[in-house]
């Protein structure tokens, strides 16, 4: 469980990136975080695994302050930025070296990550692909079996066979006890694994609410006579709109016009979730 | 595997495992494949296709034994046509007879 309250923070004295971020964030599920360049989600990711300390607020990471550096809590997650510089040893090294931090890392899970990927654990990192790199620095962090995993951005670089795989490997890893959250603009790379988004925008958390909550309350899709539309769009297929759910229909997950309906109107889609 | 945008994903899963129920491919009385390894076949969120099965125990199409699994029913084909048949009348019809009268077709059903 990882919640923050009230957080801010600002890299120049004159304007916070993030603003009154207060979210909870269960187990159990694969967490979406989403929001424009620049609104802070790269930032976010780095107070919650301690790498930063928030100017405001708070960060409880199992109820634990990662501030405290407390092993226990970072021997239990691990964050995989968007980039990254690793040494110029092979993964197996980078593995033995790295191991001793999470207690439950696990070799034989490694090299069946990095079979799946058809990376070899042998090879000299720096003479992988930046694509290549990713999909080893993916099968370490998976094999040291933590219990929270925050990924920015995974999906960049990473080719079109090894998207789907990585989506398979994400959806055997989550359960009851662990937690996922992937920070994206690559929406429709990972829309299939989130059961939960997280929408940030400048006055803080727009949106955090399960997908099926969402699809409880919204209807997606084209417009129907007496709808309450918060928000549409014209299409090649007609206009498309994100509609107050009154008569409990079931329409797909949109994130896209989602995204953009809380753009556009904010408050009618706070008002749905009781976002403050 | 590739999801359609105009159904919900788990909805594409309940016609997945009906399907594969249907062509014979996962027999009556049989167990099937755990939440957890179809989740990673298809690769979605678990969570999602709990709702499948969820959906498809209470369609009486699979049934669960707690700690054992999920199994197929005896009779889920059958029902499943049955199921199909009304969704068919119920959705598809509507929407074929609109097009065949836009198009000034006329077809017997025998």
């Amino acid at each position: 469980m990882i919640t923050t309250r009230k957080l801010s923070f600002g890299y120049s004295s004159h304007r916070d990136v993030l603003t009154n971020i207060t979210l909870n964030l269960e187990n159990g599920h694969i967490h979406g975080l989403l929001g424009c360049n620049g609104i802070g989600k790269t930032t976010l990711l780095k107070l919650i695994c301690g790498i930063m300390r928030p100017q405001c607020g708070e960060v409880r990471v199992a109820g634990v302050d990662p501030m405290s550096r407390r092993p226990e809590i970072f021997s239990d997650m691990i964050i995989i930025p968007e980039e990254f510089d690793l040494p110029n040893i092979s993964l197996e090294r980078y593995a033995t070296i790295t191991k001793p931090f999470y207690p439950r890392f696990d070799r034989g899970d490694m090299r069946r990550y990095c079979e799946e990927f058809d990376i070899d654990p042998k090879i000299k990192l720096h003479s992988l692909s930046m694509g290549q790199r990713k999909k080893a620095y993916i099968a370490f962090a998976l094999a040291c079996n933590v219990s929270m995993i925050l990924l920015d951005e995974p999906t960049n670089g990473l080719d079109i066979p090894s998207k789907s795989i990585f989506r398979r490997l994400l959806a055997t890893y989550v359960n009851e006890e662990r937690l996922i959250i992937i920070s994206t603009h690559q929406v429709a790379d990972v829309e299939q694994l989130l059961d939960s988004i997280i929408i940030l925008d400048e006055i803080g958390v727009a949106l955090n609410a399960t997908t099926e909550e969402i699809c409880r309350k919204i209807k997606f899709g084209k417009i129907d006579e007496n709808d309450k539309v918060i928000y549409s769009e014209r299409t090649i297929v007609g206009d498309v709109a994100v509609s107050v759910n009154e008569t409990d229909v079931d329409t797909p997950l949109n994130i896209e016009l989602l995204f953009n309906a809380t753009t556009a109107n904010r408050n009618a889609i706070a008002a749905l979730f009781n976002t403050k | 595997m590739q999801f359609s945008e105009d159904k919900p994903i788990w909805r594409q899963i309940y016609e997945l495992i009906a399907m594969r129920i249907l062509s014979g491919e996962w027999l009556e009385g049989e167990r099937i494949v755990s939440v957890r390894e179809l989740a990673a076949e298809v690769g979605v969120n678990p969570n999602t296709v709990m709702r499948s099965y969820e959906k498809l125990d209470g369609d009486g199409i699979i049934f669960n034994r707690r700690g054992i699994g999920y199994f197929v029913a005896e009779g889920a084909k059958a029902h499943i046509k049955q199921l199909e048949r009304q969704k068919f009348i119920d959705e598809e019809l509507p929407k074929l007879r609109e097009r065949l009268a836009l198009l000034e077709l006329t077809i017997e059903v025998k």
